[in-house]
Protein backbone atom coordinates (compact mmCIF):
# COMPACT_ATOMS: atom_id res chain seq x y z
CA UNK A 1 0.00 0.00 0.00
CA UNK A 2 2.96 2.63 1.32
CA UNK A 3 5.07 1.27 -1.59
CA UNK A 4 2.42 1.52 -4.48
CA UNK A 5 2.01 5.36 -3.07
CA UNK A 6 5.40 6.13 -3.03
CA UNK A 7 5.59 4.57 -6.89
CA UNK A 8 2.58 6.85 -7.77
CA UNK A 9 4.24 10.05 -6.10
CA UNK A 10 7.57 9.01 -7.82
CA UNK A 11 6.16 8.06 -11.53
CA UNK A 12 4.36 11.84 -10.87
CA UNK A 13 7.70 13.54 -9.98
CA UNK A 14 9.45 12.13 -13.16
CA UNK A 15 6.84 12.56 -15.64
CA UNK A 16 6.84 16.01 -14.16
CA UNK A 17 10.56 16.58 -14.27
CA UNK A 18 10.16 15.23 -17.78
CA UNK A 19 7.62 17.81 -18.62
CA UNK A 20 9.61 20.38 -17.34
CA UNK A 21 12.89 19.40 -18.69
CA UNK A 22 11.12 18.97 -22.30
CA UNK A 23 9.37 22.92 -21.60
CA UNK A 24 12.74 24.14 -21.00
CA UNK A 25 14.47 22.83 -23.84
CA UNK A 26 11.39 24.46 -26.13
CA UNK A 27 12.08 27.48 -24.23
CA UNK A 28 15.88 27.70 -25.20
CA UNK A 29 15.06 26.79 -29.18
CA UNK A 30 12.63 29.22 -29.28
CA UNK A 31 14.40 31.87 -28.08
CA UNK A 32 17.62 30.90 -29.78
CA UNK A 33 15.17 30.80 -32.94
CA UNK A 34 13.31 33.57 -32.67
CA UNK A 35 16.91 35.53 -33.01
CA UNK A 36 18.15 33.79 -36.54
CA UNK A 37 17.73 34.64 -39.66
CA UNK A 38 15.48 33.85 -42.18
CA UNK A 39 12.72 36.35 -40.09
CA UNK A 40 9.23 35.56 -41.47
CA UNK A 41 7.17 39.02 -40.49
CA UNK A 42 3.83 37.29 -42.09
CA UNK A 43 3.18 34.55 -39.93
CA UNK A 44 3.67 36.61 -36.69
CA UNK A 45 1.25 39.35 -37.96
CA UNK A 46 -1.17 36.52 -38.70
CA UNK A 47 -0.87 35.03 -34.91
CA UNK A 48 -0.99 38.24 -33.83
CA UNK A 49 -3.99 38.82 -35.19
CA UNK A 50 -5.36 35.40 -34.27
CA UNK A 51 -4.70 35.74 -30.57
CA UNK A 52 -4.75 39.54 -30.50
CA UNK A 53 -7.53 40.94 -32.36
CA UNK A 54 -9.81 38.33 -32.22
CA UNK A 55 -9.72 38.23 -28.66
CA UNK A 56 -10.88 41.98 -28.45
CA UNK A 57 -14.63 41.46 -27.75
CA UNK A 58 -14.38 39.00 -24.90
CA UNK A 59 -11.30 40.71 -23.12
CA UNK A 60 -13.81 43.50 -23.41
CA UNK A 61 -17.07 42.14 -22.21
CA UNK A 62 -15.24 40.54 -19.20
CA UNK A 63 -13.00 43.36 -18.09
CA UNK A 64 -15.95 45.69 -18.68
CA UNK A 65 -18.34 43.01 -15.85
CA UNK A 66 -15.28 43.09 -13.90
CA UNK A 67 -15.28 46.63 -13.76
CA UNK A 68 -19.04 46.33 -12.85
CA UNK A 69 -18.72 43.85 -10.23
CA UNK A 70 -15.60 45.01 -8.35
CA UNK A 71 -16.47 48.59 -7.95
CA UNK A 72 -20.36 47.38 -6.34
CA UNK A 73 -18.36 44.76 -4.28
CA UNK A 74 -15.53 47.40 -3.01
CA UNK A 75 -18.55 49.97 -2.85
CA UNK A 76 -20.56 47.89 -0.29
CA UNK A 77 -17.35 48.37 2.04
CA UNK A 78 -16.78 52.25 1.19
CA UNK A 79 -20.16 52.90 2.14
CA UNK A 80 -19.92 51.33 5.55
CA UNK A 81 -16.65 53.42 6.52
CA UNK A 82 -18.09 56.47 4.53
CA UNK A 83 -15.46 56.74 2.12
CA UNK A 84 -16.61 56.07 -1.29
CA UNK A 85 -14.76 58.25 -3.16
CA UNK A 86 -11.68 55.42 -2.64
CA UNK A 87 -14.15 52.90 -4.84
CA UNK A 88 -12.01 54.89 -7.48
CA UNK A 89 -8.84 54.35 -6.13
CA UNK A 90 -10.13 50.79 -5.49
CA UNK A 91 -10.79 49.74 -8.50
CA UNK A 92 -7.25 51.27 -10.52
CA UNK A 93 -5.16 50.16 -8.55
CA UNK A 94 -6.71 46.79 -8.33
CA UNK A 95 -7.55 46.32 -11.60
CA UNK A 96 -4.04 47.56 -13.39
CA UNK A 97 -2.11 45.81 -10.74
CA UNK A 98 -3.97 42.49 -10.85
CA UNK A 99 -7.30 41.73 -12.27
CA UNK A 100 -6.40 42.86 -15.50
CA UNK A 101 -3.07 40.86 -16.60
CA UNK A 102 -4.36 37.85 -14.90
CA UNK A 103 -7.88 37.68 -16.24
CA UNK A 104 -6.44 38.58 -19.78
CA UNK A 105 -4.17 36.35 -19.53
CA UNK A 106 -6.51 33.52 -18.28
CA UNK A 107 -8.87 34.47 -21.42
CA UNK A 108 -6.18 33.86 -24.09
CA UNK A 109 -5.01 30.72 -22.42
CA UNK A 110 -8.34 29.16 -22.72
CA UNK A 111 -9.29 30.95 -25.99
CA UNK A 112 -5.91 31.19 -27.55
CA UNK A 113 -3.68 28.30 -26.13
CA UNK A 114 -6.56 25.56 -26.23
CA UNK A 115 -6.69 26.40 -29.87
CA UNK A 116 -2.86 26.15 -30.35
CA UNK A 117 -2.74 22.84 -28.70
CA UNK A 118 -5.47 21.23 -31.00
CA UNK A 119 -4.05 22.84 -34.08
CA UNK A 120 -0.47 21.42 -33.32
CA UNK A 121 -1.41 18.03 -31.83
CA UNK A 122 -3.99 17.49 -35.23
CA UNK A 123 -0.90 18.24 -37.33
CA UNK A 124 1.14 16.32 -34.84
CA UNK A 125 -1.38 12.85 -35.44
CA UNK A 126 -1.71 13.30 -39.28
CA UNK A 127 2.01 13.41 -39.57
CA UNK A 128 1.99 17.68 -40.64
CA UNK A 129 4.89 17.94 -38.20
CA UNK A 130 6.91 15.40 -39.54
CA UNK A 131 6.46 16.71 -43.12
CA UNK A 132 7.24 20.06 -42.50
CA UNK A 133 10.79 18.53 -41.36
CA UNK A 134 11.33 16.40 -44.40
CA UNK A 135 10.69 19.93 -46.22
CA UNK A 136 13.46 20.81 -44.37
CA UNK A 137 11.36 23.56 -42.51
CA UNK A 138 12.06 23.64 -38.98
CA UNK A 139 9.09 22.93 -36.27
CA UNK A 140 10.03 25.09 -34.10
CA UNK A 141 10.92 27.85 -36.22
CA UNK A 142 7.84 27.52 -38.76
CA UNK A 143 5.12 27.14 -35.44
CA UNK A 144 6.72 28.16 -32.16
CA UNK A 145 8.08 31.45 -32.94
CA UNK A 146 5.74 33.29 -34.48
CA UNK A 147 3.24 32.08 -31.84
CA UNK A 148 5.38 33.24 -29.31
CA UNK A 149 6.51 36.28 -30.54
CA UNK A 150 2.89 37.15 -30.92
CA UNK A 151 1.69 36.33 -27.83
CA UNK A 152 4.15 37.93 -26.08
CA UNK A 153 3.33 41.39 -27.81
CA UNK A 154 -0.34 40.92 -27.56
CA UNK A 155 -0.73 39.88 -23.79
CA UNK A 156 0.28 43.57 -22.78
CA UNK A 157 -1.46 45.04 -25.20
CA UNK A 158 -4.27 43.17 -24.54
CA UNK A 159 -4.09 43.76 -20.87
CA UNK A 160 -3.53 47.37 -21.11
CA UNK A 161 -6.78 47.64 -23.52
CA UNK A 162 -8.97 45.51 -20.63
CA UNK A 163 -7.24 47.95 -18.04
CA UNK A 164 -9.09 50.37 -19.16
CA UNK A 165 -12.41 48.83 -20.14
CA UNK A 166 -12.47 47.66 -16.83
CA UNK A 167 -11.94 51.21 -15.04
CA UNK A 168 -14.64 52.31 -17.45
CA UNK A 169 -16.86 49.65 -15.71
CA UNK A 170 -15.92 51.61 -12.40
CA UNK A 171 -16.75 54.64 -13.77
CA UNK A 172 -20.22 53.62 -15.08
CA UNK A 173 -21.15 52.13 -11.67
CA UNK A 174 -19.84 55.14 -9.55
CA UNK A 175 -21.22 57.86 -11.81
CA UNK A 176 -24.10 56.62 -12.70
CA UNK A 177 -25.21 54.86 -9.72
CA UNK A 178 -23.47 56.05 -6.83
CA UNK A 179 -23.63 58.90 -7.86
CA UNK A 180 -19.95 60.50 -7.28
CA UNK A 181 -19.05 63.23 -9.82
CA UNK A 182 -17.45 62.72 -12.97
CA UNK A 183 -14.71 64.54 -12.32
CA UNK A 184 -14.32 63.54 -9.33
CA UNK A 185 -13.72 59.95 -10.04
CA UNK A 186 -11.13 60.52 -12.87
CA UNK A 187 -8.99 62.55 -10.33
CA UNK A 188 -9.03 60.19 -7.81
CA UNK A 189 -8.10 57.40 -10.16
CA UNK A 190 -5.05 59.37 -11.88
CA UNK A 191 -3.96 60.08 -8.39
CA UNK A 192 -4.16 56.42 -7.40
CA UNK A 193 -2.08 55.37 -10.42
CA UNK A 194 1.29 55.63 -10.39
CA UNK A 195 3.72 54.75 -13.56
CA UNK A 196 5.00 52.22 -11.32
CA UNK A 197 2.03 50.49 -11.21
CA UNK A 198 1.03 49.93 -14.73
CA UNK A 199 4.66 48.60 -15.08
CA UNK A 200 4.46 46.22 -12.77
CA UNK A 201 0.90 44.99 -14.47
CA UNK A 202 2.36 44.86 -17.83
CA UNK A 203 5.54 43.50 -16.81
CA UNK A 204 4.24 40.44 -16.03
CA UNK A 205 2.20 39.45 -18.98
CA UNK A 206 5.14 39.22 -21.55
CA UNK A 207 6.14 36.29 -19.11
CA UNK A 208 2.43 35.14 -19.32
CA UNK A 209 2.11 35.31 -23.25
CA UNK A 210 5.25 32.93 -23.23
CA UNK A 211 4.00 30.50 -20.59
CA UNK A 212 0.88 30.45 -22.90
CA UNK A 213 2.48 29.87 -26.23
CA UNK A 214 5.76 27.63 -24.93
CA UNK A 215 3.51 25.25 -22.54
CA UNK A 216 0.42 24.90 -25.51
CA UNK A 217 2.75 24.33 -28.58
CA UNK A 218 4.61 21.80 -26.18
CA UNK A 219 1.32 20.00 -25.74
CA UNK A 220 0.28 19.94 -29.31
CA UNK A 221 3.53 18.38 -30.10
CA UNK A 222 3.59 15.83 -28.09
CA UNK A 223 -0.14 14.33 -28.95
CA UNK A 224 0.35 10.55 -28.98
CA UNK A 225 -2.74 8.49 -30.31
CA UNK A 226 -5.61 10.36 -32.43
CA UNK A 227 -8.64 12.71 -31.79
CA UNK A 228 -8.51 11.32 -28.12
CA UNK A 229 -4.72 12.19 -27.62
CA UNK A 230 -5.82 15.94 -29.04
CA UNK A 231 -8.41 16.24 -26.65
CA UNK A 232 -6.71 15.01 -23.60
CA UNK A 233 -3.68 17.12 -24.71
CA UNK A 234 -6.24 20.44 -24.78
CA UNK A 235 -7.50 19.72 -21.52
CA UNK A 236 -3.80 19.59 -20.02
CA UNK A 237 -2.56 22.98 -22.20
CA UNK A 238 -5.32 24.97 -20.53
CA UNK A 239 -5.13 22.84 -16.89
CA UNK A 240 -1.13 23.66 -16.80
CA UNK A 241 -1.20 27.18 -18.08
CA UNK A 242 -3.33 28.17 -15.26
CA UNK A 243 -1.21 26.69 -12.90
CA UNK A 244 1.93 28.35 -14.15
CA UNK A 245 -0.03 31.72 -14.84
CA UNK A 246 -0.95 31.73 -11.32
CA UNK A 247 2.51 30.55 -9.75
CA UNK A 248 4.60 33.21 -11.99
CA UNK A 249 1.92 35.98 -11.15
CA UNK A 250 2.88 34.90 -7.48
CA UNK A 251 6.22 34.94 -7.72
CA UNK A 252 6.38 38.33 -9.90
CA UNK A 253 3.92 39.75 -7.14
CA UNK A 254 6.41 38.84 -4.71
CA UNK A 255 9.03 40.26 -6.60
CA UNK A 256 7.95 43.49 -7.21
CA UNK A 257 6.70 44.16 -3.50
CA UNK A 258 9.87 42.68 -1.46
CA UNK A 259 12.76 44.02 -4.47
CA UNK A 260 11.32 47.26 -5.53
CA UNK A 261 9.05 48.35 -3.40
CA UNK B 1 22.88 5.53 -53.44
CA UNK B 2 21.37 4.65 -49.99
CA UNK B 3 23.09 2.19 -47.58
CA UNK B 4 21.43 0.91 -44.42
CA UNK B 5 23.16 -1.36 -42.05
CA UNK B 6 22.26 -2.77 -39.20
CA UNK B 7 19.78 -0.51 -38.37
CA UNK B 8 17.79 -0.86 -34.64
CA UNK B 9 14.70 0.93 -33.68
CA UNK B 10 12.40 0.18 -30.76
CA UNK B 11 8.78 2.33 -30.67
CA UNK B 12 6.79 2.18 -27.66
CA UNK B 13 8.75 -0.31 -25.85
CA UNK B 14 8.47 -2.90 -29.32
CA UNK B 15 11.32 -3.50 -31.36
CA UNK B 16 10.08 -2.43 -35.17
CA UNK B 17 13.39 -3.11 -36.67
CA UNK B 18 15.75 -5.38 -35.49
CA UNK B 19 18.90 -4.83 -37.84
CA UNK B 20 17.86 -4.10 -41.39
CA UNK B 21 20.65 -3.97 -44.08
CA UNK B 22 19.66 -2.33 -47.58
CA UNK B 23 21.74 -1.07 -50.23
CA UNK B 24 19.37 0.89 -53.37
CA UNK B 25 22.29 1.89 -56.26
CA UNK B 26 22.14 5.37 -57.47
CA UNK B 27 18.75 5.39 -60.18
CA UNK B 28 17.31 2.24 -59.40
CA UNK B 29 14.07 1.69 -57.76
CA UNK B 30 13.55 -0.94 -54.89
CA UNK B 31 10.44 -1.86 -53.21
CA UNK B 32 9.90 -2.77 -50.05
CA UNK B 33 7.32 -5.10 -49.55
CA UNK B 34 5.62 -6.22 -46.06
CA UNK B 35 2.67 -7.18 -43.93
CA UNK B 36 0.92 -3.52 -42.09
CA UNK B 37 2.87 -2.68 -39.10
CA UNK B 38 6.02 -4.21 -39.69
CA UNK B 39 7.91 -1.01 -39.59
CA UNK B 40 8.07 0.08 -43.27
CA UNK B 41 7.05 3.89 -42.55
CA UNK B 42 9.37 3.92 -39.64
CA UNK B 43 12.23 2.28 -42.29
CA UNK B 44 11.40 5.30 -44.60
CA UNK B 45 11.87 7.81 -41.57
CA UNK B 46 14.88 6.95 -40.53
CA UNK B 47 16.02 7.52 -43.87
CA UNK B 48 15.16 11.39 -44.11
CA UNK B 49 16.06 11.35 -40.50
CA UNK B 50 12.56 12.15 -38.58
CA UNK B 51 13.80 9.13 -36.46
CA UNK B 52 17.15 8.22 -35.46
CA UNK B 53 18.31 4.70 -34.90
CA UNK B 54 19.07 3.19 -31.91
CA UNK B 55 21.94 1.21 -33.48
CA UNK B 56 23.42 1.39 -36.90
CA UNK B 57 22.96 3.88 -39.62
CA UNK B 58 21.63 4.92 -42.55
CA UNK B 59 24.19 6.50 -45.32
CA UNK B 60 22.69 9.02 -47.87
CA UNK B 61 25.11 9.47 -50.88
CA UNK B 62 27.73 9.07 -48.61
CA UNK B 63 26.40 11.27 -45.74
CA UNK B 64 25.49 9.33 -42.44
CA UNK B 65 21.85 10.62 -41.68
CA UNK B 66 22.44 10.28 -38.49
CA UNK B 67 25.17 12.10 -37.87
CA UNK B 68 24.50 15.52 -39.82
CA UNK B 69 24.31 18.89 -37.89
CA UNK B 70 21.11 20.62 -38.38
CA UNK B 71 22.19 22.76 -42.18
CA UNK B 72 23.42 19.39 -43.79
CA UNK B 73 20.33 17.89 -43.05
CA UNK B 74 18.00 20.32 -44.32
CA UNK B 75 20.14 20.83 -47.50
CA UNK B 76 19.67 16.87 -47.74
CA UNK B 77 16.35 16.99 -47.16
CA UNK B 78 15.76 19.26 -49.99
CA UNK B 79 17.34 16.52 -52.18
CA UNK B 80 15.33 13.88 -50.93
CA UNK B 81 10.96 13.97 -51.13
CA UNK B 82 8.61 11.66 -48.90
CA UNK B 83 5.79 10.73 -49.79
CA UNK B 84 3.67 9.98 -46.83
CA UNK B 85 1.25 7.38 -46.20
CA UNK B 86 -1.87 9.49 -45.22
CA UNK B 87 -1.00 12.56 -47.34
CA UNK B 88 0.04 14.37 -44.57
CA UNK B 89 -0.69 17.72 -46.51
CA UNK B 90 -0.83 20.93 -44.54
CA UNK B 91 -4.30 21.60 -44.02
CA UNK B 92 -4.30 25.67 -43.11
CA UNK B 93 -2.98 25.90 -46.97
CA UNK B 94 -4.36 25.31 -50.03
CA UNK B 95 -3.14 22.91 -53.08
CA UNK B 96 -0.75 24.80 -54.65
CA UNK B 97 0.76 26.44 -51.19
CA UNK B 98 0.94 22.86 -49.96
CA UNK B 99 2.90 21.19 -53.48
CA UNK B 100 5.16 24.27 -53.85
CA UNK B 101 6.07 24.85 -50.16
CA UNK B 102 9.45 23.87 -50.48
CA UNK B 103 10.26 26.39 -53.60
CA UNK B 104 8.15 29.18 -51.57
CA UNK B 105 10.32 28.63 -48.35
CA UNK B 106 13.90 28.04 -50.28
CA UNK B 107 13.84 28.77 -53.50
CA UNK B 108 12.99 32.98 -54.20
CA UNK B 109 11.75 31.84 -57.44
CA UNK B 110 9.74 35.04 -58.95
CA UNK B 111 6.04 34.47 -58.68
CA UNK B 112 4.76 33.24 -62.28
CA UNK B 113 7.98 30.88 -62.44
CA UNK B 114 6.49 29.08 -58.98
CA UNK B 115 3.02 28.86 -60.50
CA UNK B 116 4.36 27.22 -63.14
CA UNK B 117 6.46 24.76 -61.30
CA UNK B 118 3.00 24.07 -59.23
CA UNK B 119 0.68 23.49 -62.49
CA UNK B 120 3.92 21.48 -64.08
CA UNK B 121 3.74 18.84 -60.87
CA UNK B 122 -0.09 18.61 -60.39
CA UNK B 123 -0.75 18.09 -64.18
CA UNK B 124 2.22 15.13 -63.67
CA UNK B 125 0.15 13.23 -61.48
CA UNK B 126 -3.16 13.95 -63.31
CA UNK B 127 -4.67 16.78 -62.07
CA UNK B 128 -5.50 20.25 -63.19
CA UNK B 129 -7.40 23.29 -61.94
CA UNK B 130 -7.10 22.50 -57.94
CA UNK B 131 -4.24 24.39 -57.06
CA UNK B 132 -6.93 27.03 -55.43
CA UNK B 133 -8.77 24.55 -53.49
CA UNK B 134 -8.12 23.26 -49.61
CA UNK B 135 -6.77 19.69 -48.74
CA UNK B 136 -10.16 19.28 -47.25
CA UNK B 137 -12.30 19.29 -49.92
CA UNK B 138 -10.27 16.71 -52.11
CA UNK B 139 -11.17 13.15 -51.95
CA UNK B 140 -8.32 10.61 -50.49
CA UNK B 141 -7.07 9.69 -53.91
CA UNK B 142 -6.49 13.37 -55.06
CA UNK B 143 -4.85 14.18 -51.80
CA UNK B 144 -2.56 11.20 -52.58
CA UNK B 145 -1.58 12.21 -55.68
CA UNK B 146 -1.21 16.51 -54.06
CA UNK B 147 1.29 14.84 -51.74
CA UNK B 148 2.90 12.82 -54.63
CA UNK B 149 2.66 16.28 -56.55
CA UNK B 150 4.56 17.94 -53.17
CA UNK B 151 7.28 15.78 -53.05
CA UNK B 152 8.25 15.88 -56.91
CA UNK B 153 8.15 19.70 -56.98
CA UNK B 154 11.55 20.22 -55.51
CA UNK B 155 12.96 18.16 -58.31
CA UNK B 156 14.43 15.98 -55.70
CA UNK B 157 16.83 12.77 -56.86
CA UNK B 158 15.74 10.87 -54.66
CA UNK B 159 12.04 9.93 -53.74
CA UNK B 160 10.31 7.56 -50.91
CA UNK B 161 7.16 6.73 -51.76
CA UNK B 162 4.64 5.22 -48.65
CA UNK B 163 2.03 3.13 -50.15
CA UNK B 164 1.37 5.42 -53.30
CA UNK B 165 -1.38 3.21 -54.51
CA UNK B 166 -2.92 2.01 -51.41
CA UNK B 167 -6.27 3.64 -51.25
CA UNK B 168 -6.76 4.83 -54.81
CA UNK B 169 -8.63 3.54 -57.78
CA UNK B 170 -6.93 0.83 -60.22
CA UNK B 171 -6.98 3.71 -62.92
CA UNK B 172 -4.98 5.78 -60.91
CA UNK B 173 -2.66 3.57 -59.15
CA UNK B 174 -1.74 2.56 -62.72
CA UNK B 175 -1.07 6.20 -63.73
CA UNK B 176 0.82 6.85 -60.72
CA UNK B 177 2.59 3.56 -61.33
CA UNK B 178 4.16 5.14 -64.49
CA UNK B 179 5.10 8.28 -63.21
CA UNK B 180 7.02 6.11 -60.70
CA UNK B 181 8.61 4.57 -63.81
CA UNK B 182 9.27 7.52 -65.54
CA UNK B 183 10.61 9.29 -62.96
CA UNK B 184 13.17 6.48 -63.22
CA UNK B 185 13.74 6.25 -66.91
CA UNK B 186 13.87 10.21 -67.62
CA UNK B 187 15.27 11.38 -64.44
CA UNK B 188 17.27 8.69 -63.01
CA UNK B 189 15.64 9.20 -59.84
CA UNK B 190 16.55 6.75 -57.10
CA UNK B 191 13.29 5.80 -55.06
CA UNK B 192 12.17 3.89 -52.62
CA UNK B 193 8.53 2.66 -52.96
CA UNK B 194 6.81 0.89 -49.77
CA UNK B 195 3.68 -1.08 -51.02
CA UNK B 196 2.04 -4.34 -50.34
CA UNK B 197 0.09 -3.94 -54.26
CA UNK B 198 2.29 -6.83 -55.51
CA UNK B 199 1.26 -5.28 -59.10
CA UNK B 200 2.20 -2.24 -58.71
CA UNK B 201 5.63 -3.65 -57.57
CA UNK B 202 6.54 -5.84 -59.74
CA UNK B 203 5.62 -2.93 -62.29
CA UNK B 204 8.14 -0.67 -61.14
CA UNK B 205 10.71 -2.55 -59.13
CA UNK B 206 14.50 -3.13 -59.95
CA UNK B 207 14.67 -4.99 -56.73
CA UNK B 208 12.21 -6.50 -54.04
CA UNK B 209 12.58 -6.64 -50.78
CA UNK B 210 10.88 -8.09 -47.87
CA UNK B 211 10.73 -6.65 -44.40
CA UNK B 212 9.17 -9.52 -42.09
CA UNK B 213 10.27 -8.75 -38.36
CA UNK B 214 12.19 -6.51 -37.89
CA UNK B 215 14.59 -7.80 -40.76
CA UNK B 216 15.01 -7.88 -44.73
CA UNK B 217 14.37 -11.56 -45.38
CA UNK B 218 14.91 -11.81 -49.10
CA UNK B 219 15.78 -9.98 -52.17
CA UNK B 220 15.92 -10.56 -55.56
CA UNK B 221 13.91 -8.80 -58.54
CA UNK B 222 10.17 -9.59 -59.60
CA UNK B 223 10.94 -12.70 -61.25
CA UNK B 224 13.11 -14.23 -58.57
CA UNK B 225 10.82 -12.79 -55.73
CA UNK B 226 7.68 -14.54 -57.76
CA UNK B 227 9.54 -17.85 -58.15
CA UNK B 228 10.64 -18.20 -54.56
CA UNK B 229 11.21 -20.70 -52.36
CA UNK B 230 11.38 -18.87 -49.02
CA UNK B 231 7.85 -19.80 -47.89
CA UNK B 232 7.09 -16.60 -46.28
CA UNK B 233 7.44 -14.23 -49.00
CA UNK B 234 5.38 -17.23 -51.31
CA UNK B 235 2.80 -16.57 -48.49
CA UNK B 236 2.92 -13.06 -48.51
CA UNK B 237 3.19 -12.03 -52.76
CA UNK B 238 0.19 -14.67 -52.85
CA UNK B 239 -1.72 -13.58 -50.52
CA UNK B 240 -2.63 -16.62 -48.60
CA UNK B 241 -4.32 -16.90 -45.32
CA UNK B 242 -2.61 -20.11 -44.38
CA UNK B 243 1.49 -20.31 -44.06
CA UNK B 244 4.34 -19.66 -41.98
CA UNK B 245 3.79 -16.27 -41.19
CA UNK B 246 0.15 -16.76 -40.12
CA UNK B 247 1.52 -19.41 -38.05
CA UNK B 248 4.06 -17.98 -35.90
CA UNK B 249 0.97 -15.84 -35.03
CA UNK B 250 -0.96 -18.35 -34.16
CA UNK B 251 1.77 -19.71 -31.89
CA UNK B 252 2.09 -16.46 -29.94
CA UNK B 253 -1.65 -16.74 -29.34
N1 LIG C 1 5.62 6.93 -32.85
C1 LIG C 1 5.44 5.65 -32.53
N2 LIG C 1 5.35 5.26 -31.23
C2 LIG C 1 5.17 3.98 -30.90
N3 LIG C 1 5.06 2.98 -31.77
C3 LIG C 1 5.13 3.27 -33.08
C4 LIG C 1 5.32 4.62 -33.53
N4 LIG C 1 5.36 4.61 -34.88
C5 LIG C 1 5.20 3.33 -35.24
N5 LIG C 1 5.05 2.52 -34.18
C6 LIG C 1 4.88 1.06 -34.21
O1 LIG C 1 5.82 0.54 -35.08
C7 LIG C 1 5.27 -0.51 -35.85
C8 LIG C 1 5.50 -0.27 -37.31
O2 LIG C 1 4.75 0.83 -37.75
P1 LIG C 1 4.76 1.30 -39.27
O3 LIG C 1 6.15 1.54 -39.70
O4 LIG C 1 3.84 2.46 -39.35
O5 LIG C 1 4.14 0.06 -40.03
P2 LIG C 1 3.90 -0.10 -41.59
O6 LIG C 1 4.82 -1.18 -42.00
O7 LIG C 1 2.48 -0.51 -41.74
O8 LIG C 1 4.18 1.21 -42.25
C9 LIG C 1 3.82 -0.60 -35.47
O9 LIG C 1 3.67 -1.71 -34.62
C10 LIG C 1 3.53 0.67 -34.74
O10 LIG C 1 2.63 0.42 -33.70
MG1 LIG D 1 3.07 2.48 -43.09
Amino acid sequence: MLTRFFILVGSRLISFMYFLGGLGTLAFQTIYLTFTPPFKKDRVFEQAKKAGYDSLPIVALVSLFIGFIFALQTAYFMQRIGSEIYIASMVALSIVRELGPVITALIVAGRVGAAITAELGSMQVTEQIDALETLAANPVKYLVVPRFLALSVMLPLLTLYSDAIGILGGYIICVFRLGISSSMYIKVTTEALFYKDLFTGLFKTIFFGMIIALVSCYEGFNVQGGAEGVGQATTRSVVVTFIMIIIADCFFTAMFYFIFP
Amino acid sequence: MIEISGLHKALGGHKVLNGVYLKIEKGKTCVIIGRSGCGKSVLLKHIVGILKPDKGKVVVDGQEVGALNEKELDALRLKMGLVFQGGALFDSMTVGENVGFGLIEYNHLPHRKLLERIEESLALVGLHGIANLMPSELSGGMRKRVALARAICIKPQIILYDEPTTGVDPITADSINELIKSLHDKLKVTSIVVTHDMKSAYKVADKISMLYHGKIIAEGNSEEIQNTKNPIVHQFINGLAVGPITETLERFK
